[in-house]
């Protein structure tokens, strides 16, 4: 009996949504214990901002130039590395419930496992090994999936249409005739992606996969080590909680996050100086990626429409940590409270309002880059509390659950399990974290790589559309914590900027090539 | 219009290649579909998740090896052309292209990653692999 491992994800979150992150409105109690308890990471990274390439990089345990998921659409091969897969082999149950995203959801030729086995009614789905033995996929013994509505093939699809077809068409559907990220706009201040959701509570699929996962607890044996992978689909978009929860935040009460630069004039000279793709988001003439609605103008942003978006995300991520509460309940419930690792994070993170913007892109500062990551230490460990704030990367979660199960970090990792204080980092060369972004949507290219260290953020933009190669971005968060004024062209800081880049080129994997094809927008 | 296009080389000639997958109804042999139906200059083709397509066949060229086809009576379906070409390598083998414009663009993607993997499956089926 070893310890066992909770492994929950959200997705679009916010380093600053939670209470021990600084948070002041969403109530997410359960999360903020987890942090007092453990380990709070105060400058952890995704290797990408969207949700395809981050969640591979969890579940590999390498960077987006290596596992090759390079874009939303870009499948994951069923045959690539799993942490999953090692701690099966090493005698763990293994769940994954929730969103999974390592597939493309828009699949109307059927073609990927993450959308056939609901219909299957199969517990996971196999793949016959050239030696003729069966393997779960991607190591999982069980695969229950949620997405942000029914509005698709998977199980939370098929349980709300068995238990609840009155709901289906409750959500707001996140993609529009055009096969677009719905630019619509709803609730009271006609923002996207906001709705009025009528379903209730208990149907809403972040009660859902917690349901899911009690559930799935309560099949094993006390003696049973597991791995489970809870992961929420909220607080991403479209922003449609259960309508009766509308009056945990009002809107109206709440103030305009930091990042917000009310005065038009002076959001438009920040993203001025900044690489043209900001601007050129901003103004509509050029969505280059898919992950935000391609008919919505960013410029067109209203101070209530942020504050409805807002309210609404803290809402969703209440219910979280209320669904997280009630699992942990049962795994108490169980006996497991001391041998059981708690890790909580999120893919990527959500503009929420900073410099005029929702959503996400190709845009590394830190309303998407700063991810809240907590790891509680089962108590059996005896690992002492901490806050780390030296930069660590989604890249080594594969290697923390490794080493929580006392396996050796697997061959396939690039990056060693994360260290559980400031001290242990140092020793341990935790300097830098690295991300990636690559986009080609048809005639739109965007290639940048970044490079957080010593409390600089600094980004260079490769030949695209609409950049020659010679841009980039570099922040000081000491002196400039919003990322407001762009330093890359200040003659004071080239010698930086250029140790940076050197940094960054010695120490991100040369990209796998040929890449893989994009198979779907997302 | 969203477009794109797969390629791929198989060790056959352009005359055994163009003979198995110019063949519009024997599609669903190597592309991701469960079932296909021609009937004169109609085509009707199903995918595994129940959907059906309509398609009108524009060219069928065996001097040029080229097939076209595009997508009708379909609600979300606003603009299409897919087009099939074999040609030969220059070495007597074939280099099999498949490109599709088509409006809902992001549809394109779709239909690219599916062509990708259905001209594996071809190469795959005329080298005796499979």
């Amino acid at each position: 009996m070893g310890r066992r491992i909770l492994f929950i994800t959200t997705d679009q979150q916010r380093f600053d949504s939670l209470g021990c992150n600084g948070g002041t409105i969403a109530r997410t109690p359960n999360i903020d214990a987890l942090a007092s308890h453990g380990i709070n990471y105060t400058r952890a990274h995704p290797q990408n901002v969207v949700c395809m390439p981050s969640r591979s990089t969890m579940i590999t345990g390498q960077h987006v130039a290596t596992h090759g998921v390079w874009m939303n659409g870009v499948p994951l091969p069923d045959d690539a590395s799993s942490i999953a897969a090692t701690l099966r082999t090493a005698g763990y149950k293994t769940a994954l419930i929730g969103k999974a995203h390592f597939e493309p959801v828009v699949d109307p030729f059927g073609r990927f496992v993450e959308n056939k086995v609901a219909a299957s009614g199969d517990e996971t789905a196999f793949h016959v090994m050239p030696d003729g033995s069966r393997v779960p996929h991607r190591g999982f013994d069980h695969l229950e999936f949620a997405t942000h509505s029914p509005a698709a093939s998977l199980h939370y699809s098929a349980w709300i249409r068995e238990n609840h077809p009155e709901a289906l068409g409750m959500f707001l559907p996140n993609l529009d005739m055009d096969l677009e990220v719905n630019s619509k706009g709803g609730g009271d201040t006609n923002a996207p992606q906001v709705h009025h959701n009528p379903i209730n509570k208990e149907w809403y699929h972040t009660d859902w996969v917690a349901d899911r996962t009690i559930n799935w607890l309560d099949s094993l044996s006390t003696d049973d080590d597991w791995f489970c992978w809870m992961s929420f689909p909220d607080p991403h978009h479209p922003w449609d909680p259960p309508q009766s929860e509308l009056g945990r935040v009002n809107w109206r009460d709440l103030d305009l996050p930091a990042g917000y630069i009310a005065d038009s004039a002076r959001r438009e000279e920040v993203l001025r100086n900044k690489p043209a793709h900001w601007m050129g988001w901003y103004d509509g003439s050029f969505v280059s990626n898919y992950e935000a609605p391609a008919k919505w103008i960013p410029a067109t942003l209203t101070a209530d429409q942020v504050r409805e978006v807002n309210a609404m995300t803290h809402i969703e991520n209440e219910l979280i940590d209320e669904a997280i509460g009630r699992v942990l309940t049962a795994i108490r419930a169980r006996g497991w409270q001391d041998d059981v690792d708690i890790v909580f994070t999120t893919d990527h993170g959500e503009m929420q309002g900073e410099f005029g913007f929702l959503f996400k892109g190709p845009y590394h500062v830190d309303g998407l880059m700063r991810l809240p990551l907590i790891w509680k230490p089962a108590n059996s460990a005896h690992v002492a509390p901490s806050v780390v704030d030296a930069p660590v990367g989604l890249v080594s979660l594969a290697a923390t659950f490794a080493a929580i199960a006392g396996l050796p970090t697997p061959e396939y990792v690039e990056a060693p399990s994360l260290p559980v204080s400031n001290d242990d980092a140092r020793s341990r060369g935790f300097e830098r974290v690295l991300t990636e972004w690559d986009s080609v949507l048809f005639d739109k290219v965007v290639r940048s790589r970044t490079i957080h260290r010593d409390g600089f953020t600094c980004t260079t933009m490769g030949r695209g559309t609409l950049h020659d190669g010679t841009e980039g971005e570099l922040y000081d968060h000491r002196n400039d914590p919003l990322q407001q004024v762009n330093l890359w062209d200040d003659p004071s800081h080239q010698s930086l900027k250029s140790d940076l880049l050197s940094d960054l080129r010695d120490n991100l994997p040369r990209t796998v090539m040929p890449l893989r094809t994009c198979d779907a927008p997302v | 219009m969203g477009t794109v296009r797969r390629e791929q080389h198989i060790e056959c000639s352009p005359a055994t290649t163009w003979d198995f997958i110019g063949d519009p109804a024997r599609l669903h042999e190597w592309f991701p579909l469960t079932d296909c139906r021609v009937d004169g200059k109609k085509r009707w083709v199903t995918t595994s998740t129940g959907l059906t397509f309509e398609e009108d066949i524009v060219l069928l060229d065996h001097e040029l090896r080229r097939f076209q086809y595009t997508i009708v009576n379909n609600p979300l379906v606003t603009g299409h052309l897919g087009t099939l070409d074999v040609m030969d390598d220059g070495h007597g083998h074939t280099l099999a292209v498949y490109s599709t414009t088509m409006k809902p663009d992001v549809l394109a993607l779709v239909i690219g990653g599916a062509a990708g993997v259905g001209l594996k499956k071809a190469k795959s089926i005329l080298e005796g692999t499979v």
